[in-house]
C-alpha cells in the first residue's frame, strides 16, 4: 500500500530514530511512503496557542500540497503533527469563515480531501501482516502503551480509537508478540512542547507516568510521539531524582518495537540514539530469541 | 332565512387593543341572515353569557357566533350558555379573533378587516350547521394497571377500594418493583419492604384485583370505555393452583450460580426461583434459558438432563410442558405504571443517543457499583446479609466515595435531565454506611443538592452534620484501579482544590431511565413518549396523569424521574381519574364524527385505508331475508376522532363529518 | 461600549461560555491544575463574569498544555482548550502584561524558526529561546549528548516555498504584536 508521509520537524533531528525505524518497518511491511513535497512545519503548539488562523493555514498548505500530489491520505508519525493536521482539516469542514479565509490565503482551489492517519491507525491496519512476518516475536515482554494526549483526543478529530479506553497501540504490541500491561497513565499528558519553558512541570508529569509503568510491571514504555519520547527519555534522568523511580525504563517508538519483532537490526532502528539505553531490553529480547531458537532446535 | 346572532368580545384589551370591535360587530350585523350583532367587554363573564341567552330568547336566534378567544378556551362555555337558552349547542360557534388575529398583528386597520373576515367565515359556515345530539358509549367498569411497582400497586388498590375490578399485569415473577429491592427509604429511613409488603399482600387478597404476574401486554384494541387487551401469561412451568410455596424445589436445583436480577448481579439464584422471600405471589418460576432440563431439551437430548424440582415437589405442581397462554381482558381504562431502570455506564448502550463513561472504566472496574447495588448490600435480605462488603473480596470498605449525576445532567452522555432522587438517596446511603461501618468515611462528589420535598433538606443536613459525610462540590474527572483501591480524581470548587481520593468502593448514582421495551408498549397503547422513552402527559401543568389517548392514564417514574411519595400521589391521582370515568354508565362524546351514507357507498374502502384511528368497519347490508346485498363502510362512533380524512378521501362523497361537512366548509371558504 | 468577553469568545470560536455550569470536572482532570492559580473552570467563570482584565493578565492561561482532557470530558461538550487558545490570542493582541517570559519566549522562538526556514531547526530554536528567555545555561550539559546521538542538526535547511510560508504568516498575523 502507498501512503503520503509528513515527517514533521523533529523526525529529522531530535527524533531521528523514529524516522529510521519507521522507514525500516514500512519497507519490511510493503508500505510505500511518499513524502509531501516541500512540506512546512505544522505549527505545533505554538501556532494554535497564539493564532488560530495561522494554526489552520500552515497545515492547510501541507494538505493542499498533498492534494496536488494526488495522495488519498498522509501519515503523520508525530502525534502532535497528526493532531494539528487533523484538527485543521476538521476546522476547515466545520467553520465556513475560516475555510474561506484559508482558501483566499492559499490562493488555490482546495478540496480538503486528504485524510490524515496516525501511526497507531496505520499499523493497526496491518497487524495481521506484522504477526505473520514477526520472525522474532517479543514473547513475554511487558509493554506499557503510552498514547499521550493528542493521539486520540479530541474525539471528533481523532475518531479512530476510543478516547478514554483506546487499544490501537495494544493491538499492535500484541501483534509483535509482546504483552501490553494494564496501567493507569496511558492518556496523561507528558507536558508536550513545554520541555524547555516549564521543565519542572514536565519532570513532575513524567515522573508520575514512569512510576505507573513501573508499578504495572512494564519493562518498557512504547510511544507514538517524538515529544513524549523526548520528555520521557531525554528527561528521565531528572525524573529519577530524590522522589523518582530510581529505575531506568526504556522508551521505545512503536516502530522500533515492531521493527524488533520483524527481526530488524537494532542499529538500523536507531536504538543507539536513545538517552535511556534499551540494552537491557535488547538482552532480554536476545534471551527470548535464544530460547526460541533452542525451542526450534529441540 | 337564518336568524344568526353575532357577539364580539373585547376580551378587555386583548382584542379591543388591536381590533375595532364595534366596527366588526357593525359590519357583521349587515350580513344577510344576521339579525343581532353587538360587542361587549367580556363575553365569557356571567353578564356576557346572559346577553347571549337573552338574545336567543328574544330574537329567536337559530345560530350564535361569538367572536372572541380560541375555542379551546371557551367553546364549552358558550355552548352551555346556548343550550341553557334552548338552542342546540352545536349551533353555537366561535370565531377566534384573539390568537388568530389581535395577538399576532399590530396594524389596527388590517387586524379589524381580518376580524371581520374571520367573523364572516363562521357566519357563512353556521348557516349550514345542523343540530347534533351527543353520542353515548357504554363504559366497562374494569381497569387495567400495567406495572406492579409501588405506583401500580397504589393505583390498583385505590380503584379496587373504589368498588371496581382491576387487572394488574406485571412482567416479573413478583410484584413490588424496585421499591422491594431498597433497604431503607428517605426521609424516614423506614425499612422499604416493611412498608411495601402489607400493600403487596393487600393486592393478593383483594377480592376485586386479578393479579397476573410473569405476564405482559401483547396487544391493545378499542377505545376509552371499551379496551380489549390481550395479555400473554408467560409459562412459569408451575401450576399456581397446586403450588403452596413451600420452596423445596429451589433447595434441590443444581443450577445455583445464576446472577440474581433481584440482587442486581451481586448475588446468585437457582434456575427455579422465587425472586425474594416476600414475593407475591410466592410461586416460583423456571428460568428456562438457564435451566438444565430446558437447555437439554432445546439441544434435542432424548433423556431428560434434570428433573429434580419436579421429583421433589410434593404437590406435583411442576409442569415442564406448560406453554405461554393468552387471556383477553375487557376494560374501560388503562393506567401505565411501568417504572424505571437505571442507566448503565458501560460501553454498549441500548440507545444510540447514549454514551458510557470511559473515564470511569465503562463499568469494568471491580468495586465500582451503582445505587441499586448498594441498596442490595445494605439490605438484610441481600447477598451480604446487610453488611457493607465490597464485591471483589468481601472486605468491609472503610472509604466509600459516592458520585452524583452519573449520566444525569450530562448532555455529552445523552441525558440532559436531572434524575431527581439521587441527591436524596446518596445522603441516605452515606447514613446507612455510617450506621453499619462506624469508622467508615463517606465522601460525596456533587454539583448541586436537590432536596425540595418535605423534610428533605433537613435529611441531607443530617447526613453531613450528624453522620459526618464529607460533601465535595465538583465532578470527578476519572477513576481507575490502583492496587487494592480505586483512585478517584475529583475537584472541590468551593475550596479550589483538586481532590484525589483512594477509595475502597465507589457508588455511582446513575440516571433514572424508562424501562426497556417502553416504546413497543406505548405504540400498542397509542400513547406518545419522548426521546428518552418517558411517557408524555397530556399537559405538563394541568393534566399530569392523563395521556393524549383518552382512557389511558400514567403514573410513576415511567413518565419522569420521581420518588416514592410522588409516585404514590400520582398513582392515586390516576386512580381518581379512572374512578371519575367509572362514575358514569355512559360516556358522553362530542358528536363531531363522521358517518357514511350506506346507500351511496361504493365499498371502495379508501376511507378504511386512510383512517388513522381504525374507526371504519365493514358492515354487511342484508335484505329482509338475511341475504347479503352489499358491504358498506361504517364509522364506529366510539373510535372516530373527527379528523375528516375520510370525507376528504371518499370519491363518491358518501362520508360526511358532522360539524364540518363539505357544504359548511365551502360556504365558509367562499365567504372570505 | 466594548463587547463582553463572552460575546468576543463566541464570535471567534462559536463557543458559548454560558453552557458551563461550573462542575469542575475539567479542573479535576487537568494535569497543570496544581500549578495554576486560576483553574480551568475558574477561567471560564471569569469569562461568564466578564472580568476581562483579571483574566487576561493571569499567567495561568499560558500554563495550559492543550492536552484536551477537559474538552474530552466536559458534560456540556464545551471546549475549554479552544477557549483558552482564544483567550491567549486576545491577550497577545491587547499587550497583556503578565505573559510568563519563558513560555512566550518559546512560542516566539518556535514561530520565528518556521518563518525563517519553513521548518523548526532545533539548534536555532534553542539558541533563540535562550536569548529571549534569558535561560542561558539550562540544558547546556545535554548538547554533547544530543550531538553524539546525531540528534542535533547544526545547519538549517530552508524549504523552497519559504516565501509562501512568510506570506501566510503575514496574512495571519497582520496587526499583531510581533513579539
Amino acid at each position: 500500500m502507498k501512503v503520503g508521509y509528513f515527517p514533521g520537524c523533529s523526525l529529522h533531528s531530535t527524533a531521528r530514530e523514529y524516522e529510521e525505524s519507521l522507514r525500516a518497518v514500512v519497507a519490511a511491511l510493503d508500505i510505500q511512503l511518499e513524502e509531501v513535497h516541500d512540506w512546512a512545519c505544522c505549527g505545533a503548539t505554538s501556532a494554535h496557542s497564539t493564532n488560530h488562523l495561522l494554526s489552520v493555514a500552515l497545515p492547510a498548505r501541507t494538505l493542499l500540497q498533498a492534494e496536488k500530489q494526488k495522495l488519498q491520505r498522509i501519515l503523520a508519525p508525530c502525534a502532535a503533527c497528526f493532531n494539528r493536521l487533523a484538527s485543521a482539516r476538521h476546522a476547515l469542514t466545520q467553520d465556513e469563515k475560516i475555510a474561506a479565509r484559508v482558501q483566499s490565503i492559499l490562493g488555490s482551489d482546495f478540496a480538503n480531501s486528504v485524510g490524515i492517519v496516525s501511526i497507531a491507525e496505520l499499523l493497526r491496519e496491518v497487524t495481521a501482516t506484522i504477526r505473520q512476518k514477526a520472525t522474532s516475536p517479543l514473547t513475554g515482554l511487558k509493554i506499557a502503551c503510552y498514547y499521550g494526549c493528542l493521539l486520540v483526543r479530541p474525539r471528533e478529530v481523532c475518531s479512530f480509537d476510543d478516547a478514554e479506553v483506546p487499544n490501537s497501540l495494544e493491538s499492535i504490541v500484541s501483534a509483535t508478540g509482546a504483552t501490553p500491561v494494564k496501567w493507569s497513565m496511558a492518556l496523561e499528558c507528558c507536558g508536550g512542547g513545554f520541555s524547555l519553558s516549564i521543565t519542572g512541570s514536565v519532570v513532575r508529569l513524567g515522573r508520575m507516568i514512569l512510576q505507573s509503568a513501573i508499578d504495572a510491571g512494564a519493562q518498557a514504555i512504547v510511544v507514538a510521539c517524538p515529544m513524549c519520547h523526548s520528555n520521557l527519555d531525554f528527561r528521565q534522568h531528572a525524573m529519577n531524582g530524590r522522589n523518582g523511580a530510581g529505575k531506568s525504563m526504556p522508551i521505545m517508538f512503536i516502530s522500533e518495537l515492531v521493527g524488533l519483532s520483524l527481526g530488524l537490526d537494532p542499529a538500523q532502528l536507531g536504538l543507539d540514539r536513545h538517552f535511556v539505553s534499551p540494552s537491557l531490553l535488547l538482552d532480554q529480547i536476545g534471551a527470548v530469541k535464544t530460547a526460541q531458537n533452542r525451542g526450534e532446535g529441540a | 332565512m337564518s336568524r344568526i346572532g353575532v357577539f364580539i368580545c373585547h376580551c378587555g384589551e386583548n382584542i379591543a387593543g388591536t381590533v375595532d370591535c364595534a366596527r366588526v360587530a357593525q359590519a357583521l350585523g349587515e350580513l344577510p341572515g344576521v339579525v343581532h350583532a353587538i360587542d361587549y367587554k367580556y363575553m365569557c363573564s356571567d353578564p356576557g353569557q346572559s346577553l347571549i341567552k337573552q338574545a336567543i330568547r328574544e330574537k329567536h336566534l337559530d345560530g350564535v357566533v361569538v367572536g372572541a378567544c380560541s375555542p379551546h378556551m371557551h367553546e364549552k362555555t358558550f355552548r352551555k350558555a346556548a343550550a341553557g337558552a334552548g338552542l342546540n349547542p352545536f349551533l353555537c360557534e366561535m370565531a377566534n379573533l384573539r390568537e388568530h388575529c389581535s395577538w399576532i398583528h399590530e396594524d389596527r386597520e388590517g387586524a379589524t378587516e381580518k376580524a371581520i373576515g374571520l367573523g364572516r367565515f363562521i357566519v357563512e359556515k353556521i348557516k349550514f350547521n345542523r343540530p347534533l345530539l351527543p353520542i353515548f358509549i357504554p363504559v366497562e367498569h374494569r381497569a387495567l394497571v400495567i406495572g406492579g411497582g409501588i405506583a401500580g400497586i397504589q393505583a390498583a388498590l385505590d380503584i379496587a377500594d373504589g368498588g371496581h375490578e382491576v387487572v394488574l399485569v406485571e412482567k416479573e415473577p413478583s410484584i413490588g418493583g424496585h421499591m422491594s429491592q431498597l433497604s431503607e427509604t428517605f426521609p424516614t429511613l423506614d425499612c422499604s419492604q416493611c412498608i411495601l409488603t402489607p400493600r403487596m399482600v393487600e393486592i393478593r387478597q383483594h377480592p376485586r384485583i386479578k393479579l397476573l404476574t410473569y405476564s405482559e401486554v401483547e396487544s391493545v384494541e378499542g377505545y376509552i370505555g371499551n379496551f380489549h387487551v390481550k395479555i400473554r401469561k408467560k409459562a412459569r412451568s408451575i401450576d399456581d393452583a397446586l403450588c403452596n410455596g413451600c420452596g423445596e424445589c429451589q433447595k434441590h436445583c443444581p443450577n445455583n450460580k445464576i446472577p440474581s436480577e433481584f440482587d442486581q448481579g451481586l448475588g446468585k439464584r437457582t434456575a427455579i426461583y422465587v425472586p425474594f422471600p416476600q414475593a407475591v405471589p410466592n410461586i416460583p418460576v423456571i428460568d428456562r434459558a438457564n435451566c438444565a432440563f430446558f437447555k437439554g431439551r432445546a439441544k434435542g437430548v432424548k433423556k431428560a438432563v434434570c428433573g429434580r424440582c419436579r421429583d421433589t415437589c410434593g404437590r406435583h405442581a411442576i409442569n415442564f410442558d406448560e406453554q405461554d397462554s393468552f387471556v383477553t381482558e375487557h376494560v374501560g381504562a388503562i393506567i401505565v405504571a411501568t417504572g424505571y431502570q437505571l442507566y448503565s455506564v458501560g460501553k454498549k448502550q441500548d440507545s444510540e443517543l447514549l454514551q458510557g463513561y470511559g473515564e470511569y472504566g465503562y463499568g469494568e472496574i471491580p468495586d465500582v457499583i451503582d445505587g441499586l447495588q448498594f441498596e442490595r448490600l445494605a439490605s438484610a435480605s441481600g447477598p451480604t446479609g446487610g453488611k457493607i462488603l465490597r464485591p471483589s473480596d468481601q472486605k468491609e470498605p472503610k472509604t466509600v466515595v459516592f458520585l452524583q449525576c452519573i449520566g444525569s445532567r450530562d448532555p455529552a452522555k445523552g441525558i440532559e435531565y436531572c434524575s431527581k432522587i439521587c441527591c436524596m438517596y446518596v445522603a441516605k446511603h452515606t447514613m446507612l454506611f455510617h450506621h453499619k461501618v462506624h469508622d467508615g468515611k463517606a465522601i460525596v462528589f456533587y454539583m448541586d443538592i436537590r432536596a425540595g420535598g418535605k423534610g428533605y433538606d433537613e435529611f441531607v443536613r443530617r447526613a453531613i452534620e450528624e453522620n459526618h459525610a464529607l460533601y465535595l462540590r465538583g465532578r470527578v474527572s476519572r477513576m481507575y484501579r490502583n492496587g487494592d483501591t480505586i483512585r478517584v480524581h475529583g475537584f472541590d470548587t468551593l475550596s479550589g482544590e483538586q481532590m484525589v481520593i483512594d477509595a475502597d468502593m465507589v457508588v455511582l448514582a446513575s440516571a433514572m431511565r424508562s424501562q426497556p421495551g417502553i416504546a413497543s408498549l406505548a405504540q400498542k397503547l397509542s400513547v406518545s413518549y419522548d426521546q428518552h422513552g418517558f411517557i408524555n402527559e397530556a399537559h405538563p401543568k394541568l393534566r399530569p396523569v392523563e395521556t393524549n389517548t383518552a382512557g389511558v392514564f400514567v403514573a410513576g417514574a415511567c413518565q419522569a424521574p420521581r420518588d416514592i411519595p410522588d409516585s404514590v400521589a400520582m398513582a392515586s391521582a390516576a386512580a381518581s381519574k379512572v374512578l371519575g370515568l367509572f362514575s358514569k354508565e355512559l360516556l358522553e362524546r362530542e358528536p363531531l364524527i363522521a358517518h357514511v351514507d350506506t346507500a351511496r357507498c361504493a365499498a371502495c374502502f379508501h376511507c378504511e385505508r386512510v383512517c388513522p384511528y381504525g374507526a371504519i368497519i365493514r358492515k354487511e347490508i342484508k335484505d329482509g331475508r338475511g341475504r347479503l346485498i352489499k358491504i358498506a363502510a361504517e364509522v364506529n362512533p366510539g373510535v372516530c376522532q373527527g379528523c375528516g380524512t375520510c370525507q376528504a378521501t371518499c370519491p363518491s362523497k358518501s362520508v360526511e363529518l358532522d360539524g364540518f361537512t363539505d357544504e359548511q366548509i365551502y360556504a365558509a371558504v367562499n365567504a372570505i | 461600549m466594548q463587547p463582553s468577553l463572552l460575546h468576543e469568545i463566541r464570535e471567534s470560536t462559536g463557543l458559548d461560555a454560558t453552557h458551563c455550569y461550573q462542575c469542575g470536572k475539567c479542573s479535576a482532570g487537568c494535569p497543570m491544575a496544581p500549578e495554576m492559580k486560576l483553574k480551568t473552570h475558574e477561567i471560564i467563570r471569569l469569562i461568564q463574569l466578564d472580568l476581562r482584565e483579571k483574566l487576561l493578565a493571569n499567567e495561568s492561561l499560558w500554563m495550559c498544555l492543550t492536552c484536551e482532557t477537559c474538552t474530552t470530558r466536559c458534560p456540556n461538550e464545551f471546549d475549554p482548550a479552544a477557549v483558552i487558545d482564544a483567550l491567549r490570542e486576545i491577550a497577545l493582541k491587547k499587550h497583556a502584561v503578565r505573559i510568563p517570559r519563558k513560555i512566550l519566549a518559546f512560542h516566539s522562538a518556535f514561530l520565528d524558526q518556521i518563518r525563517t526556514h519553513g521548518r523548526v531547526f532545533e539548534f536555532g530554536l534553542v539558541a533563540s529561546y535562550k536569548l529571549r528567555s534569558g535561560a542561558i545555561f539550562a540544558d547546556v550539559a545535554a548538547v554533547p549528548g544530543m550531538l553524539a546521538r546525531g540528534k542535533l542538526a547544526l545547519a538549517p535547511k530552508r524549504i523552497e516555498g519559504i516565501d509562501e510560508v512568510r506570506r501566510i504568516f503575514g496574512e495571519c498575523m497582520a496587526g499583531e504584536d510581533k513579539r
